[in-house]
């Protein structure tokens, strides 16, 4: 009953906020006056002409993508020098000192991607500057960043006989100032009202009851919560991350983060309709995420509250009821319960958020199986900013293309011929995915620097690893814990696999755009492939399942398929 | 519609030369163009070679299971050889009839004015030949003098004769054809191995087919399946060796082979193929198969009112008399008035008055009878007869001709006159001396069953636009009478590629027929531009597809097919991609069984043993190509119900059905495997 109630209020919130805020970022994006104009126009202005942008210069393809990749290398780059140096700069009250090279490659590698993987523990390795000015400047630009991609994607999906895409430091610029920006100062708010601090004070050293010395670490963390998941970066404050009660104190507050994690990938969708002139478009994709997430939800949820069928044969009493959660609490915090960790961890993977705030580690094998599931198939359940969106539309050129033919014409996606070009480039974005996840595991499963950072034997290690190259690949950041991944070996894969997942599929799904943004689109006609409504839904869905998901099912079946089966029949790894 | 008739499909025959073609066709060098059956040749020759490692090792403990599973790898690959060989000994059969009409009869050739009999292949462009009745025609060409009835047969499958004359638009004939009478000067304009003739033959036998531009993006998806299947299996030997368990190359071989699109890998050239062939037998060749996919593709048809949706002539279908005239009166007069006129209208006058008024055709030489004939400066024509002067023509002439003679036209003819223009006839007033008697409703009579037609093609989704010289009273008549969706009248040749050039302009794809030289330029300019046969070079140089029946409502059946095309295609490649489902639950239960015995669970087909349940999925994987052949080559069936509908059902027939299929298909071959003790 209290599953039913929180996924329900949770999906009509989501719902609710998503088709105001898509339609808001369609007139952000297409220039339109909105009622933050006269602040942040002003200041617009002043960004392009310190940075010398002509935002009426429309850029291609190829233009727009160099920007994009030349941002992010001089941003990592940035990063980089900032986590080396840290010592010798301000704002470390706790002279921290320098991060070791292998772990800031990778940290720069994972919030220049939008991952957030941290291989290291916040409190005890970054001083405030680097995670105020290095880390949250790269969890709000690299979701700016995020949003710029998609829409340009989508400009290349509806625009007509054009040759460019957009302006990407006006889409980057737009997308901070007029989305970003806005949304976190509100959230903030919200958060320090429920108890979230936000200060730049020297750490707290204070008598527990039973006398000891605790020392509790302080700093700006309501602003970067809600950064973190309102850009679905997902990267802590402390290493507990969202577990940890000064990051997600309260269930309102629990709630509120949940909501920012789906709010701004839900709302692209309606951006897009909006923007292909044709609302039930963008509301097709919406409800195509939404089953799927509501399957993931349910499945972890049922899991995670069934609990432990071996506890169960010893009479331990796993039910819910008023005096306890019951079901599988290790790893959970009691404030948010099975309900509200199952239902965090299935958003946090559905959208590449990755932040969590209970220990996947030691979620039974079939509550573990959906965070896996859920990014293998590509992060596309509303998603990352802006990577959901396109990786969702990537799909549907995909089943427009399986089971466009069946209606007697050549495949075409909202009216645009998609053809030899567009397939080779989508293909090539389904492609890499399972090559960075599947290749680097394979690697790390049989050499010794792989197989010594896994803590569990078994199933459950196999899944560690898995877990580790799926997050990175998708660009989620979340861990499944277990794993300690701190080692050359592991931050240096890691960071690889983390680029590689962002930018080799990105340049593909931008190629895409160019290729689509030229074509004339054929007027729809009664013989032409309906891509709204039902049918369309239940073929994307289909799709995506067979395609990406079938893709995995053999290396999921050595993790934690088999580690359920061997649970029911009473082996615990 | 004479029509080619369908070889049977299982014609022996043609499955004899498909078996010795599907060996030849195990080539490397072949195979390399199709990647999904080249990596199915590859494994399987890994296979094969383990397999002999092992038997002169003597070491194998599962040398019947390597030896099963290398058979049916190879099967596989045969069974795939076999259906693109199959679609190819069809065409090849239709060739080998068009063969048999390529001549090597001597040709007439007019060299400086001398007659000098030379070999047909030795012709060259440009030359020119004499051809008298009972000959055949050496080459393609255009008659530059003469007239000639000629009989098709051969590319036709007609045998009613033809005219073709010098000049207009029925001017070109075919090498091969044979002159019935009279003889005609043909200027030759294809060089040997260049012709007609030569290049229906290539099509037909797919000899020289390329891939099209929908075949190159599925093959596109399809290897990148492939590769994603591979990166699959690759990954899975470390991912089992972890656990503990090593797996052996042909238990992984077999794996990527059932999940690689397979399928449609193997069966994707011979529908292509089949695709052609179907299109010959309905008498339309296509230059490219670029063309046919093309056709499903059509948002908009262009067709000429004339011979396409009315029949070609006008025809009278009322007398209305006025001023008290009755109207057997005026259907004398108007039938004394159009008694020698030899047009398609006058005589259709005559007829109309013998039927509705019993007036038969009068002997003519009997009274001193002068007849007027048709000009365009006087729009009428009559006849003087016995002192009667009657004329018949256009409104205004006639009230002229009425008033010369000191006549006037009565109130009530003008609203008559309007309402037949409303309504798209032609009015034809008559009058004899100062007396106007009435009006001829001439109609425009529409084709039987071209309502319905258009009704399909609407429901195809696609547009039909009436081009005419009408004037748009009478167009939009006609239009409304028939049901075409729009028209354009008072139209010339332009006209057409103005209005093409339009819808283009939108993203449309265009089609249209034509058969007159004015016509070349819209159709190249036509996404999909069908020559008349009958027509002109020019008109068939320009279209990318020639209609042999030179029938202009053909256009239907070519749509048809190429949606009946890329149809098939979809569906066998969904149902290719659906079929992983159940693999996957065949086999991977069946390869991890031994380290990790909970799996069994996973075994939902309750398949007898590891070996068997993998052995049963790479026979369901061949056994279904060989299946599916004849689905291949006859193509989907195709309903104009609506793109909504269609996806639905066939999403259930071939998605539904593909994941369901394998499971009763792989349990039904495990129980034979296991009957028979082979694993």
């Amino acid at each position: 009953m209290n599953a039913f109630i929180q996924v329900g209020l949770f999906s009509i919130v989501v719902t609710a906020i998503s088709v105001p805020l898509g339609l808001y970022m369609a007139r952000v994006f297409s220039g339109q006056r909105t009622f933050l104009d006269p602040v942040l126009r002003p200041v617009e202005r002043a960004i392009y002409r310190v940075c010398g942008v002509h935002p009426g210069t429309e850029q291609d393809w190829v233009e727009y993508t160099v920007a994009m990749l030349l941002f992010s290398a001089v941003g990592m780059l940035v990063l980089y020098g900032m986590e080396r140096l840290q010592y010798y700069l301000p704002l470390n009250p706790q002279k921290l000192g320098a991060v070791a090279p292998d772990l800031a490659f990778n940290t720069a590698a994972s919030f220049t991607t939008n991952t957030n993987w941290q291989a290291y523990a916040g409190e005890s390795t970054m001083s405030y500057l680097t995670q105020m000015a290095g880390l949250a400047f790269h969890n709000f630009v690299s979701a700016a960043a995020g949003i710029a991609i998609a829409i340009a994607v989508i400009r290349g999906f509806v625009r007509r006989g054009s040759k460019t895409v957009g302006n990407f430091w006006v889409d980057l610029t737009r997308a901070t100032l007029w989305v970003l920006l806005p949304i976190c100062v509100v959230l903030t708010l919200l958060l320090v009202w429920q108890g979230v601090p936000d200060n730049l004070e020297p750490y707290v050293h204070a008598k527990s009851i039973e006398g000891a010395e605790q020392v509790i670490a302080q700093g700006p963390v309501a602003s970067q919560e809600s950064i973190k998941e309102l850009g679905t970066n997902g990267g802590g404050f402390f290493n507990a991350n969202s577990a940890h009660p000064y990051e997600d104190p309260t269930p309102l507050a629990n709630f509120l983060e949940l909501v920012a994690m789906f709010a701004i990938g839900a709302a692209l969708t309606h951006t897009f309709g909006q923007m292909a002139g044709d609302r039930r478009q963008g509301w097709t994709l919406f409800t195509a995420m939404a089953l799927l997430f509501l399957v993931g939800a349910a499945a972890a949820i049922w899991s995670e509250q069934r609990g432990n069928p071996q506890f169960a044969a010893m009479g331990v009493d796993q039910r819910a009821s008023a005096a306890q959660s019951g079901g599988n609490m290790e790893g959970k915090e009691v404030r948010n319960g099975i309900v509200g960790s199952a239902l965090w961890t299935t958003v946090t993977t559905d959208s590449s958020c990755g932040a969590v705030n209970s220990m996947l580690d030691s979620y039974t094998p079939l509550g573990g199986l959906v965070p896996l599931v859920n990014m293998q198939i590509g992060e596309i359940i509303f998603g990352g900013v802006g990577s959901g969106l396109y990786g969702m539309l990537v799909m549907a050129v995909l089943s427009v293309f399986i089971a466009g033919l069946m209606v007697g014409r050549t495949p075409e996606y909202l009216g645009k011929k998609i053809e030899g070009r567009e397939m080779k480039l989508a293909m090539l974005f389904i492609l890499i995915f399972p090559a960075v996840i599947l290749l680097p595991a394979g690697a790390a499963v049989i050499t010794k620097a792989g197989l010594a950072g896994i803590t569990n034997p078994g199933p459950h290690g196999f899944a560690q690893i898995l877990y580790a190259y799926t997050e990175a690949s998708a660009n989620n950041g979340s861990a499944f814990a277990g794993l300690n991944a701190n080692s050359p070996f592991y931050n240096i894969t890691l960071a690889f696999v983390m680029l590689l997942g962002r930018f080799m599929m990105t340049v593909p799904v931008l190629a895409l755009a160019g290729s689509l943004v030229g074509k004339k689109a054929v007027p729809p006609s009664a013989g032409t492939f309906p891509t709204d409504g039902a049918i369309f839904v239940v073929l994307l869905i289909g799709v995506i399942l067979i395609v990406a998901a079938l893709t995995f099912f053999p290396a999921d079946t050595l993790g934690p398929i088999v580690e359920e089966f061997a649970m029911r029949a009473g082996r615990l790894y | 519609m004479a029509g080619r008739k369908a070889t049977p499909l299982w014609e022996g025959r043609i499955v004899r030369g498909a078996l010795v073609d599907s060996l030849r066709k195990f080539d490397p060098r072949i195979q390399a163009r199709n990647p999904v059956m080249f990596v199915v040749e590859v494994t399987a020759t890994a296979v094969t070679l383990i397999l002999l490692r092992d038997l002169f090792s003597g070491r194998g403990s599962s040398v019947s299971f390597e030896l099963q599973i290398a058979l049916w790898l190879w099967f596989t690959v045969g069974f795939a050889n076999f259906a693109e060989a199959m679609a190819e000994g069809r065409g090849k059969a239709q060739a080998s009839n068009l063969r048999k009409s390529r001549t090597e009869t001597p040709a007439t050739l007019l060299k400086d004015g001398q007659e000098v009999r030379v070999p047909a292949p030795s012709l060259r462009r440009g030359d020119i030949v004499i051809v008298r009745a009972g000959e055949v025609i050496p080459g393609d060409g255009e008659i530059i003098e003469g007239v000639a009835a000629v009989n098709e047969a051969a590319i036709t499958g007609e045998s009613a004769p033809v005219i073709r004359e010098s000049g207009g638009d029925r001017s070109a004939v075919t090498g091969g054809t044979t002159v019935i009478s009279d003889w005609i000067k043909v200027r030759i304009i294809a060089n040997p191995g260049e012709t007609f003739l030569d290049r229906m033959i290539a099509l037909v036998e797919g000899a020289q087919r390329q891939k099209t531009p929908n075949e190159i993006a599925l093959s596109i998806l399809l290897a990148g399946l492939t590769i994603v299947f591979m990166l699959v299996c690759v990954s899975l030997y470390p991912f089992a060796l972890y656990g503990g368990t090593t797996l052996s190359l042909p238990v992984l071989v077999a794996l990527l082979v059932c999940l690689i699109p397979t399928t449609i890998g193997g069966l994707l050239s011979a529908i292509g193929i089949a695709g052609m062939d179907r299109l010959v037998q309905h008498n339309v060749l296509a230059m490219s198969g670029r063309a046919v996919e093309a056709a499903g593709d059509v948002d908009t048809l262009l067709l000429d009112k004339t011979g396409t949706i009315t029949l070609g002539d006008r025809m009278a279908s009322e007398f209305i008399p006025v001023g008290g005239v009755t109207a057997a009166e005026l259907a004398d007069a108007a039938q004394l008035a159009s008694l020698a006129d030899e047009t398609p209208e006058g005589r259709s006058i005559v007829v109309l008055a013998k039927r509705e008024y019993n007036l038969r055709g009068r002997e003519l030489a009997e009274a001193d009878a002068h007849f007027i004939a048709f000009s365009a400066q006087t729009r009428m024509s009559g006849v003087d007869i016995a002192g009667r002067r009657i004329r018949k023509g256009a409104g205004d002439q006639i009230v002229k001709f009425v008033e010369e003679n000191g006549g006037k036209a009565p109130a009530e003819l003008a609203p008559v006159v309007e309402r037949i223009a409303k309504s798209g006839g032609t009015p034809l007033v008559v009058a004899e001396g100062s007396r106007v008697l009435g009006v001829i409703y001439l109609k425009d009579v529409i084709k039987e069953g071209i309502r319905q037609r258009f009704e399909r093609l609407r429901a195809m989704g696609m547009r039909t636009v009436m081009i005419t010289g009408d004037n748009p009273l009478t167009a939009g008549a006609i239009a409304a009478e028939s049901g075409v969706d729009d028209f354009r009248a008072e139209a010339t040749p332009e006209t057409k590629l103005k209005l093409i050039r339009e819808e283009q302009a939108q993203g449309k794809l265009v089609a249209m027929i034509g058969d007159g030289t004015n016509d070349a330029p819209a159709l190249a300019q036509a996404d999909v531009g069908i020559a008349m046969n009958a027509g002109t070079q020019a008109a068939r140089e320009a279209g990318n597809m020639v209609d042999l029946d030179s029938n202009p409502t053909k256009i239907m059946e070519v749509v048809e097919i190429g949606k009946q095309l890329l149809i098939t295609r979809g569906a066998l490649t969904t149902f290719s991609i659906a079929n992983d489902v159940a693999k996957y639950f065949a086999i991977i239960p069946a390869m991890f069984v031994l380290g990790y015995p909970q799996l069994q669970v996973l075994n939902i087909m309750h398949l007898a043993t590891p070996h068997s349940a993998i052995l049963s999925a790479v026979i369901f994987n061949a056994l279904i190509i060989i299946a599916l052949i004849p689905l291949a080559l006859r193509g989907v069936q195709y309903r104009p119900i609506g793109a909504a509908a269609i996806l639905t059902r066939n999403l259930l027939i071939y998605g539904a059905g593909g994941v369901i299929v394998p499971f009763i298909g792989i349990k039904a071959i495990d129980l034979v495997v296991g009957a028979l003790h082979l694993a």
